[in-house]
């Protein structure tokens, strides 16, 4: 078990893991977002109240769930990077910022053009929004932190604390709908066993979240791949890869 | 699918600029997830290239 982690966190050996593991990903996430859109805006009836806007819910839903995901994602390798100073773990933390930004972003446009028609405002400074809004200074924090730093290693450190902390405001954004009376409603399908959503509308949004899900995989890899070739562009491995034009 | 029932389907029921607007954020989202990873290896790869003869 602890050999295999250790093979898992050699740069050389997780390159070329994350590169067999790419197409699969990519062709995953295809079909299940693919998929996903057919069923969100085909096949699946209006919704009583909400009519044909309640189709939003099939990006916004994913969207929201991804930006949380990768942060605990982002958060967990920071810890690990602060703990046991494994490269592998610092590259997590700078790669997965960039993507969970543009989630957390996909998930406040979405979510303003939604409550337009049916809560009447763009924008209102409630708890889940704000808090929303919080999360992605935190991921553009991540990246601008990574950015100032001259230093590789300094700088993935520094980006592991900030990442570290703001996992608070993850929990917040959680249980904002709870803790605090929101205009925003609550969760649709993590009832487990009994969701408030027929089976209709529950699949597509499924196969969306998945299909986001491995597409977040796929954007990790790659940028986890681009991490360590110009981390160590001048080892013996990054030139075995560029002779052979695996790079 | 007949022109009537697709000008129903892009209507949205009223809908229209919110619905296939949220649709078109999550597309821009989704393609630049995919294309941005490749700009940056492109770049890594001219980075590469430069230091290739044997310094």
């Amino acid at each position: 078990m602890w050999t295999w982690f250790h093979r898992l966190a050699s740069p050389p050996w997780f390159y070329d893991f994350a590169g067999r593991l790419l197409p699969w990903l990519g062709l995953a996430s295809l079909l299940l977002i693919g998929y996903g859109t057919v069923g969100g805006l085909l096949l699946a009836p209006p919704d009583y109240q909400q009519g044909e806007a309640f189709r939003i819910i099939y990006v916004h839903v994913p969207a929201a769930w991804l930006s949380l995901q990768v942060y605990l994602v982002m958060a967990l390798a920071a810890a690990i990077a602060l703990i046991w100073r494994i490269k592998l773990a610092e590259c997590v933390v700078v790669a997965a910022a960039p993507i969970g930004a543009s989630f957390t972003a996909l998930a406040l446009v979405t979510g303003m053009l939604w409550g337009k028609p049916m809560w009447g405002a763009y924008w209102v400074w409630d708890a889940r929004l704000t808090s929303e809004l919080v999360l992605l200074f935190l991921y553009l924090g991540v990246i601008g932190l990574h950015q100032a730093f001259e230093d590789a290693r300094a700088g993935a450190r520094a980006c592991a604390l900030l990442a570290l902390v703001g996992v608070v405001n993850v929990v917040i954004v959680k249980y904002s709908v709870e803790w605090w009376n929101s205009l925003h409603q609550g969760p649709t399908i993590s009832k487990i066993g009994k969701p408030s959503i027929s089976l209709e509308m529950l699949w597509p949004l499924l196969g969306m979240t998945l299909g986001f899900m491995t597409l977040f995989g796929h954007a990790l890899l790659r940028r986890l791949q681009n991490e360590l070739l110009q981390r160590e562009a001048r080892s013996q491995w990054v030139r075995e890869r560029w002779a052979r034009g695996d790079v | 699918m007949s022109s009537e029932a697709l000008h129903q389907f892009l209507q949205m029921g009223g809908y229209a600029p919110f619905v296939w607007g949220s649709f078109g954020c999550a597309a821009l989202v989704l393609v630049w997830n995919v294309l941005a990873p490749r700009w940056q290896r492109r770049a890594l790869r001219q980075q590469l290239e430069m230091m290739d003869p044997d310094d």
